[in-house]
Protein backbone atom coordinates (compact mmCIF):
# COMPACT_ATOMS: atom_id res chain seq x y z
CA UNK A 1 0.00 0.00 0.00
CA UNK A 2 0.97 3.40 -0.94
CA UNK A 3 -0.04 6.34 1.00
CA UNK A 4 -1.32 9.25 -1.52
CA UNK A 5 -1.55 13.23 -0.46
CA UNK A 6 -4.00 15.42 -2.40
CA UNK A 7 -6.11 18.46 -1.86
CA UNK A 8 -9.45 17.66 -1.83
CA UNK A 9 -11.85 20.19 -2.05
CA UNK A 10 -8.90 23.03 -0.52
CA UNK A 11 -7.87 20.36 2.40
CA UNK A 12 -5.22 18.35 2.34
CA UNK A 13 -5.86 14.62 2.72
CA UNK A 14 -4.62 11.18 2.34
CA UNK A 15 -4.90 7.92 2.12
CA UNK A 16 -3.62 4.45 1.56
CA UNK A 17 -3.64 2.90 -2.24
CA UNK A 18 -2.90 0.30 -4.06
CA UNK A 19 -1.42 0.72 -7.78
CA UNK A 20 -4.56 -0.06 -8.87
CA UNK A 21 -6.86 2.31 -7.03
CA UNK A 22 -9.04 4.78 -9.05
CA UNK A 23 -9.00 7.97 -8.54
CA UNK A 24 -13.09 7.37 -7.80
CA UNK A 25 -12.56 4.81 -5.21
CA UNK A 26 -9.56 6.91 -3.79
CA UNK A 27 -12.36 9.35 -3.20
CA UNK A 28 -15.89 7.58 -1.97
CA UNK A 29 -14.01 4.63 0.39
CA UNK A 30 -10.53 6.57 1.03
CA UNK A 31 -12.22 10.04 2.16
CA UNK A 32 -15.68 8.81 2.39
CA UNK A 33 -16.94 11.65 -0.77
CA UNK A 34 -19.32 9.38 -2.17
CA UNK A 35 -21.10 12.62 -3.46
CA UNK A 36 -18.60 11.37 -6.61
CA UNK A 37 -20.95 9.01 -8.35
CA UNK A 38 -19.79 5.49 -10.61
CA UNK A 39 -22.03 4.85 -13.16
CA UNK A 40 -21.19 2.75 -15.97
CA UNK A 41 -16.86 2.13 -14.45
CA UNK A 42 -16.32 2.43 -18.32
CA UNK A 43 -15.43 5.66 -18.53
CA UNK A 44 -19.04 6.66 -20.92
CA UNK A 45 -20.78 8.07 -18.43
CA UNK A 46 -20.27 11.12 -16.91
CA UNK A 47 -21.30 10.53 -13.49
CA UNK A 48 -17.25 10.19 -11.73
CA UNK A 49 -16.21 13.69 -13.35
CA UNK A 50 -14.05 15.52 -10.93
CA UNK A 51 -11.70 18.31 -11.40
CA UNK A 52 -7.88 17.71 -11.16
CA UNK A 53 -6.07 21.32 -11.46
CA UNK A 54 -9.16 22.99 -12.34
CA UNK A 55 -9.40 20.54 -15.53
CA UNK A 56 -12.74 18.00 -15.56
CA UNK A 57 -11.90 13.99 -16.11
CA UNK A 58 -13.61 10.96 -15.43
CA UNK A 59 -12.62 9.67 -12.03
CA UNK A 60 -13.13 6.36 -13.12
CA UNK A 61 -10.47 6.35 -15.40
CA UNK A 62 -7.29 8.00 -13.86
CA UNK A 63 -5.15 6.21 -10.95
CA UNK A 64 -5.05 7.69 -7.44
CA UNK A 65 -1.08 7.60 -7.47
CA UNK A 66 -0.83 9.44 -10.71
CA UNK A 67 -2.68 12.66 -9.51
CA UNK A 68 -0.68 12.87 -6.09
CA UNK A 69 -0.14 16.52 -5.34
CA UNK A 70 -3.30 17.17 -7.46
CA UNK A 71 -5.65 19.95 -6.70
CA UNK A 72 -8.99 18.31 -6.67
CA UNK A 73 -12.11 19.53 -6.96
CA UNK A 74 -15.92 16.98 -6.19
CA UNK A 75 -19.58 17.84 -5.95
CA UNK A 76 -18.58 18.14 -1.87
CA UNK A 77 -16.71 21.20 -2.48
CA UNK A 78 -19.29 23.20 -5.33
CA UNK A 79 -21.39 24.32 -1.91
CA UNK A 80 -20.93 27.92 -0.58
CA UNK A 81 -18.74 27.95 2.41
CA UNK A 82 -22.36 28.64 4.38
CA UNK A 83 -23.09 25.29 3.29
CA UNK A 84 -25.89 26.53 0.57
CA UNK A 85 -26.01 25.57 -2.68
CA UNK A 86 -23.76 26.88 -5.18
CA UNK A 87 -24.80 28.65 -8.28
CA UNK A 88 -24.93 26.10 -10.44
CA UNK A 89 -26.43 23.38 -7.94
CA UNK A 90 -29.14 26.03 -7.33
CA UNK A 91 -29.93 26.54 -10.71
CA UNK A 92 -30.34 22.69 -11.16
CA UNK A 93 -32.64 22.80 -8.83
CA UNK A 94 -34.58 25.76 -9.58
CA UNK A 95 -34.91 24.30 -13.10
CA UNK A 96 -35.63 20.85 -11.93
CA UNK A 97 -32.39 19.93 -13.74
CA UNK A 98 -32.68 15.99 -12.58
CA UNK A 99 -35.00 13.43 -12.37
CA UNK A 100 -33.30 10.16 -10.06
CA UNK A 101 -30.50 12.88 -9.71
CA UNK A 102 -27.99 9.90 -10.43
CA UNK A 103 -25.69 11.73 -12.99
CA UNK A 104 -26.42 15.31 -11.39
CA UNK A 105 -22.87 15.49 -9.45
CA UNK A 106 -20.80 14.76 -13.15
CA UNK A 107 -23.34 16.95 -14.63
CA UNK A 108 -22.88 19.75 -12.06
CA UNK A 109 -18.75 19.17 -12.46
CA UNK A 110 -18.63 19.01 -16.27
CA UNK A 111 -21.30 22.52 -16.22
CA UNK A 112 -18.37 24.23 -13.74
CA UNK A 113 -15.66 23.14 -16.09
CA UNK A 114 -17.58 24.09 -19.23
CA UNK A 115 -18.66 27.63 -17.29
CA UNK A 116 -15.00 28.51 -16.28
CA UNK A 117 -13.96 28.01 -20.17
CA UNK A 118 -16.93 29.47 -21.91
CA UNK A 119 -18.39 32.13 -19.45
CA UNK A 120 -21.45 32.89 -21.78
CA UNK A 121 -22.46 29.49 -23.61
CA UNK A 122 -24.68 29.03 -26.59
CA UNK A 123 -27.61 26.23 -25.83
CA UNK A 124 -25.12 24.55 -28.67
CA UNK A 125 -22.43 24.72 -26.83
CA UNK A 126 -24.15 23.41 -23.68
CA UNK A 127 -24.95 20.29 -25.12
CA UNK A 128 -21.83 19.32 -27.10
CA UNK A 129 -20.20 20.57 -23.39
CA UNK A 130 -22.04 18.00 -22.01
CA UNK A 131 -21.72 15.20 -24.25
CA UNK A 132 -19.79 13.16 -22.36
CA UNK A 133 -22.29 12.81 -19.56
CA UNK A 134 -25.45 10.53 -19.82
CA UNK A 135 -28.39 10.85 -18.02
CA UNK A 136 -30.63 7.78 -18.07
CA UNK A 137 -33.71 9.14 -17.36
CA UNK A 138 -33.08 11.69 -20.37
CA UNK A 139 -33.53 15.30 -18.51
CA UNK A 140 -31.47 16.92 -20.75
CA UNK A 141 -33.63 19.73 -21.64
CA UNK A 142 -34.12 20.85 -18.14
CA UNK A 143 -30.26 19.99 -17.34
CA UNK A 144 -29.25 22.73 -20.76
CA UNK A 145 -31.88 25.13 -19.19
CA UNK A 146 -30.04 24.81 -15.49
CA UNK A 147 -27.12 25.58 -17.10
CA UNK A 148 -28.10 28.11 -19.36
CA UNK A 149 -29.46 30.00 -16.35
CA UNK A 150 -26.63 29.24 -14.12
CA UNK A 151 -24.78 31.42 -16.83
CA UNK A 152 -26.84 34.21 -16.08
CA UNK A 153 -28.86 33.83 -19.35
CA UNK A 154 -32.26 33.86 -20.43
CA UNK A 155 -33.99 30.40 -20.38
CA UNK A 156 -37.46 30.91 -21.59
CA UNK A 157 -35.66 30.32 -25.36
CA UNK A 158 -34.29 27.15 -24.14
CA UNK A 159 -34.93 23.63 -25.59
CA UNK A 160 -38.73 22.16 -26.42
CA UNK A 161 -40.32 20.17 -23.76
CA UNK B 1 -8.61 -5.20 -11.95
CA UNK B 2 -5.68 -6.87 -11.02
CA UNK B 3 -3.37 -5.23 -8.94
CA UNK B 4 0.42 -3.65 -10.47
CA UNK B 5 3.14 -1.63 -9.15
CA UNK B 6 2.42 2.09 -10.24
CA UNK B 7 5.91 3.88 -11.15
CA UNK B 8 5.64 7.47 -12.25
CA UNK B 9 9.17 8.94 -13.95
CA UNK B 10 9.94 12.46 -14.56
CA UNK B 11 12.04 12.02 -17.43
CA UNK B 12 11.86 9.71 -20.53
CA UNK B 13 15.07 7.88 -19.68
CA UNK B 14 13.58 6.85 -16.11
CA UNK B 15 10.42 5.69 -18.38
CA UNK B 16 12.80 3.64 -20.25
CA UNK B 17 14.66 2.10 -17.59
CA UNK B 18 11.20 1.21 -15.84
CA UNK B 19 10.06 -0.53 -18.84
CA UNK B 20 12.58 -2.68 -19.12
CA UNK B 21 11.27 -4.76 -16.63
CA UNK B 22 9.58 -7.49 -17.20
CA UNK B 23 5.28 -7.09 -17.31
CA UNK B 24 5.85 -3.63 -17.77
CA UNK B 25 3.19 -1.13 -19.71
CA UNK B 26 3.48 2.35 -20.64
CA UNK B 27 0.44 4.25 -19.10
CA UNK B 28 -0.23 7.64 -20.97
CA UNK B 29 -3.87 9.56 -20.90
CA UNK B 30 -5.15 6.64 -19.87
CA UNK B 31 -8.83 6.66 -21.39
CA UNK B 32 -8.18 3.53 -23.18
CA UNK B 33 -5.65 1.72 -21.48
CA UNK B 34 -7.63 1.86 -17.99
CA UNK B 35 -10.90 0.55 -19.28
CA UNK B 36 -8.75 -2.03 -20.86
CA UNK B 37 -7.25 -3.23 -17.81
CA UNK B 38 -11.13 -3.34 -15.97
CA UNK B 39 -11.96 -5.68 -18.75
CA UNK B 40 -8.60 -7.74 -17.63
CA UNK B 41 -7.75 -7.32 -21.48
CA UNK B 42 -4.37 -6.55 -19.90
CA UNK B 43 -2.65 -6.93 -16.81
CA UNK B 44 0.63 -5.51 -16.70
CA UNK B 45 2.82 -6.10 -13.46
CA UNK B 46 4.00 -2.99 -13.52
CA UNK B 47 2.67 0.84 -15.14
CA UNK B 48 4.67 3.60 -16.14
CA UNK B 49 3.05 6.49 -15.76
CA UNK B 50 4.54 9.03 -19.08
CA UNK B 51 1.78 12.00 -17.18
CA UNK B 52 5.02 13.14 -15.29
CA UNK B 53 7.50 13.95 -17.92
CA UNK B 54 7.40 17.87 -18.92
CA UNK B 55 9.79 16.84 -22.02
CA UNK B 56 6.76 15.19 -23.88
CA UNK B 57 4.41 17.91 -23.77
CA UNK B 58 3.39 21.03 -25.78
CA UNK B 59 2.55 22.19 -28.77
CA UNK B 60 5.73 24.24 -30.75
CA UNK B 61 5.62 25.24 -34.29
CA UNK B 62 8.97 25.43 -36.22
CA UNK B 63 9.03 26.87 -39.60
CA UNK B 64 6.71 24.65 -41.55
CA UNK B 65 6.63 21.84 -39.10
CA UNK B 66 4.25 21.63 -35.73
CA UNK B 67 6.16 19.56 -32.87
CA UNK B 68 3.55 17.58 -30.59
CA UNK B 69 4.58 15.84 -27.63
CA UNK B 70 3.63 12.57 -26.94
CA UNK B 71 1.57 13.55 -23.64
CA UNK B 72 0.21 16.48 -25.18
CA UNK B 73 -3.68 15.99 -24.55
CA UNK B 74 -6.44 16.74 -27.46
CA UNK B 75 -8.01 19.68 -25.55
CA UNK B 76 -4.20 21.51 -25.77
CA UNK B 77 -3.72 20.63 -29.57
CA UNK B 78 -7.46 21.67 -30.26
CA UNK B 79 -6.39 25.06 -29.32
CA UNK B 80 -2.52 25.89 -29.67
CA UNK B 81 -2.88 23.40 -33.44
CA UNK B 82 -5.95 25.59 -34.61
CA UNK B 83 -3.97 28.85 -36.28
CA UNK B 84 -1.66 26.95 -37.77
CA UNK B 85 -2.95 23.25 -38.54
CA UNK B 86 -6.57 23.55 -38.89
CA UNK B 87 -7.57 19.91 -39.74
CA UNK B 88 -5.25 18.23 -36.54
CA UNK B 89 -6.84 21.12 -34.35
CA UNK B 90 -10.52 19.81 -35.61
CA UNK B 91 -9.78 16.19 -35.10
CA UNK B 92 -8.45 16.59 -31.53
CA UNK B 93 -10.86 18.87 -30.72
CA UNK B 94 -13.38 16.12 -31.75
CA UNK B 95 -12.52 13.11 -29.86
CA UNK B 96 -14.54 11.57 -27.60
CA UNK B 97 -15.79 14.38 -24.83
CA UNK B 98 -14.41 17.32 -23.11
CA UNK B 99 -13.12 15.25 -19.90
CA UNK B 100 -11.25 12.28 -22.22
CA UNK B 101 -10.23 15.24 -24.40
CA UNK B 102 -8.34 16.46 -20.88
CA UNK B 103 -7.07 13.85 -20.37
CA UNK B 104 -5.80 11.28 -23.50
CA UNK B 105 -3.15 11.80 -25.61
CA UNK B 106 -1.84 11.94 -29.21
CA UNK B 107 0.73 9.62 -27.83
CA UNK B 108 -1.36 7.00 -26.26
CA UNK B 109 -3.59 7.03 -29.01
CA UNK B 110 -0.90 5.84 -32.07
CA UNK B 111 0.95 3.56 -29.33
CA UNK B 112 -2.28 1.61 -28.71
CA UNK B 113 -3.94 2.15 -33.40
CA UNK B 114 -7.02 1.38 -31.90
CA UNK B 115 -8.60 0.56 -35.92
CA UNK B 116 -11.51 3.49 -35.01
CA UNK B 117 -9.31 6.42 -33.30
CA UNK B 118 -9.06 9.55 -34.92
CA UNK B 119 -5.70 10.57 -34.72
CA UNK B 120 -3.50 8.06 -37.07
CA UNK B 121 -5.19 9.50 -39.57
CA UNK B 122 -4.11 12.68 -39.11
CA UNK B 123 -0.59 11.46 -39.12
CA UNK B 124 -0.65 9.14 -41.61
CA UNK B 125 -2.74 11.89 -43.85
CA UNK B 126 -0.94 14.16 -43.62
CA UNK B 127 2.61 12.60 -43.50
CA UNK B 128 4.21 12.60 -40.60
CA UNK B 129 6.91 11.45 -38.17
CA UNK B 130 6.57 10.09 -35.56
CA UNK B 131 9.56 10.05 -33.05
CA UNK B 132 10.16 7.62 -30.28
CA UNK B 133 13.21 7.53 -27.86
CA UNK B 134 15.45 5.31 -30.31
CA UNK B 135 14.69 6.73 -34.25
CA UNK B 136 12.36 8.73 -36.31
CA UNK B 137 9.77 6.69 -38.22
CA UNK B 138 7.61 7.87 -41.30
CA UNK B 139 4.43 7.60 -40.67
CA UNK B 140 4.03 5.10 -43.89
CA UNK B 141 6.07 2.67 -42.07
CA UNK B 142 4.61 3.33 -38.43
CA UNK B 143 0.88 1.87 -38.78
CA UNK B 144 1.17 -1.63 -39.31
CA UNK B 145 -2.51 -3.64 -38.71
CA UNK B 146 -4.97 -3.23 -36.47
CA UNK B 147 -3.41 -2.27 -32.69
CA UNK B 148 -0.03 -2.77 -34.65
CA UNK B 149 2.77 -0.33 -35.13
CA UNK B 150 6.37 -0.72 -36.31
CA UNK B 151 7.03 0.03 -31.76
CA UNK B 152 9.53 -2.89 -30.82
CA UNK B 153 9.33 -3.51 -27.17
CA UNK B 154 10.10 -0.63 -24.06
CA UNK B 155 9.88 2.05 -27.08
CA UNK B 156 8.10 5.03 -25.97
CA UNK B 157 6.43 7.40 -28.37
CA UNK B 158 8.07 10.95 -27.48
CA UNK B 159 6.32 13.41 -30.28
CA UNK B 160 4.66 13.55 -33.88
CA UNK B 161 6.51 15.96 -36.50
CA UNK B 162 3.91 17.20 -38.84
CA UNK B 163 4.66 18.93 -41.89
CA UNK B 164 2.26 21.74 -41.60
CA UNK B 165 -0.30 21.23 -44.99
CA UNK B 166 -1.28 24.02 -46.93
CA UNK B 167 -5.07 22.72 -46.32
CA UNK B 168 -6.82 20.24 -44.16
CA UNK B 169 -9.66 18.57 -42.64
CA UNK B 170 -10.74 15.68 -40.60
CA UNK B 171 -14.33 14.29 -41.27
CA UNK B 172 -16.20 12.26 -38.83
CA UNK B 173 -18.79 9.89 -38.53
CA UNK B 174 -19.58 9.46 -35.47
CA UNK B 175 -20.74 6.23 -33.45
CA UNK B 176 -22.72 8.24 -31.46
CA UNK B 177 -22.34 5.61 -28.30
CA UNK B 178 -18.19 5.28 -28.02
CA UNK B 179 -17.91 8.87 -30.55
CA UNK B 180 -14.96 6.94 -31.78
CA UNK B 181 -15.06 7.13 -35.41
CA UNK B 182 -17.55 4.66 -37.54
CA UNK B 183 -15.49 5.82 -40.38
CA UNK B 184 -13.13 9.35 -40.24
CA UNK B 185 -11.05 10.45 -43.39
CA UNK B 186 -8.28 12.83 -42.68
CA UNK B 187 -7.38 15.16 -45.87
CA UNK B 188 -4.78 17.37 -46.92
CA UNK B 189 -3.10 19.23 -49.70
CA UNK B 190 0.39 20.12 -48.87
CA UNK B 191 2.61 23.04 -49.91
CA UNK B 192 3.36 21.50 -53.02
CA UNK B 193 -0.26 20.71 -53.80
CA UNK B 194 0.01 16.87 -53.32
CA UNK B 195 -2.93 15.40 -51.64
CA UNK B 196 -2.66 12.27 -48.87
CA UNK B 197 -6.35 10.95 -47.81
CA UNK B 198 -6.50 8.49 -44.56
CA UNK B 199 -9.10 6.20 -43.54
CA UNK B 200 -9.27 5.56 -40.27
CA UNK B 201 -12.74 3.67 -38.42
CA UNK B 202 -13.12 1.50 -41.57
CA UNK B 203 -11.04 -1.10 -42.22
CA UNK B 204 -9.75 -4.34 -40.57
CA UNK B 205 -6.49 -3.55 -40.94
CA UNK B 206 -6.54 0.14 -39.27
CA UNK B 207 -5.82 3.43 -40.59
CA UNK B 208 -4.76 3.49 -44.98
CA UNK B 209 -4.26 5.63 -47.24
CA UNK B 210 -6.78 5.85 -50.24
CA UNK B 211 -4.49 6.29 -52.83
CA UNK B 212 -6.77 7.07 -56.13
CA UNK B 213 -8.62 9.37 -53.98
CA UNK B 214 -5.27 11.02 -53.50
CA UNK B 215 -4.17 10.91 -57.19
CA UNK B 216 -7.45 12.56 -58.01
CA UNK B 217 -7.43 15.21 -55.74
CA UNK B 218 -4.37 16.06 -56.38
CA UNK B 219 -5.47 16.73 -59.94
CA UNK B 220 -8.57 18.78 -58.40
CA UNK B 221 -8.97 19.29 -55.27
CA UNK B 222 -12.28 19.43 -55.31
CA UNK B 223 -15.22 16.37 -54.12
CA UNK B 224 -16.62 16.87 -57.44
CA UNK B 225 -13.13 14.60 -58.34
CA UNK B 226 -14.38 11.44 -56.04
CA UNK B 227 -17.58 11.03 -58.33
CA UNK B 228 -15.97 8.49 -60.21
CA UNK B 229 -14.24 6.45 -57.55
CA UNK B 230 -15.46 3.37 -55.58
CA UNK B 231 -14.16 1.92 -52.84
CA UNK B 232 -13.40 -1.73 -52.52
CA UNK B 233 -15.54 -3.16 -49.37
CA UNK B 234 -13.97 -6.68 -49.23
CA UNK B 235 -11.27 -5.12 -46.05
CA UNK B 236 -13.92 -3.15 -44.49
CA UNK B 237 -15.30 -3.60 -40.67
CA UNK B 238 -18.18 -5.32 -41.04
CA UNK B 239 -20.23 -5.00 -37.52
CA UNK B 240 -23.74 -3.96 -35.70
CA UNK B 241 -23.02 -0.59 -36.61
CA UNK B 242 -22.76 -1.06 -39.93
CA UNK B 243 -21.76 -3.21 -42.77
CA UNK B 244 -18.85 -3.15 -45.24
CA UNK B 245 -20.19 -1.94 -47.83
CA UNK B 246 -22.23 0.59 -45.75
CA UNK B 247 -18.18 1.72 -44.49
CA UNK B 248 -17.11 1.65 -47.92
CA UNK B 249 -19.84 3.95 -48.98
CA UNK B 250 -19.07 5.92 -46.09
CA UNK B 251 -15.12 6.29 -46.92
CA UNK B 252 -16.28 8.46 -50.08
CA UNK B 253 -18.56 10.65 -48.51
CA UNK B 254 -16.69 11.46 -45.57
CA UNK B 255 -13.53 12.35 -47.95
CA UNK B 256 -16.05 14.30 -49.80
CA UNK B 257 -17.04 16.44 -46.62
CA UNK B 258 -13.26 16.58 -45.68
CA UNK B 259 -12.18 18.13 -49.03
CA UNK B 260 -14.99 20.61 -48.44
CA UNK B 261 -14.33 21.89 -44.95
CA UNK B 262 -10.53 22.04 -45.50
CA UNK B 263 -9.08 24.97 -44.66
Amino acid sequence: MTKVTMTVNGKSVSAETEGRTLLSSYLREGLGLTGTHIGCDTSQCGACVVHIDGVAVKSCSVFAQDVAGSKVTTIEGMANADGSLGVIQQAFQDHHGLQCGFCTPGMVMSSAALLANNPKPTEADVRHGLEGNICRCTGYHNIVKAVMAASGQDVAAVAAE
Amino acid sequence: MQNFDFVKPSSVAEAVAALAKSGAQALSGGQTLTPTMKQRLATPDVLVSLTGIAELKGVKQNGGVLWVGAATPHVQVAKEAAAVFAGLAGLAGGIGDPAVRNRGTIGGSIANNDPAACYPSAVLGSGATVITNKRRIAADDYFTGMFSTALAEGEIVTAVEFPIPKRSAYAKFNQPASRFALTGVFVSQATDGSVRVAVTGASNNGVFRWKAAEAALTANFSASALVGLTVDATDMIGDLHGTAAYRANLVKVMTGRAVTSSR
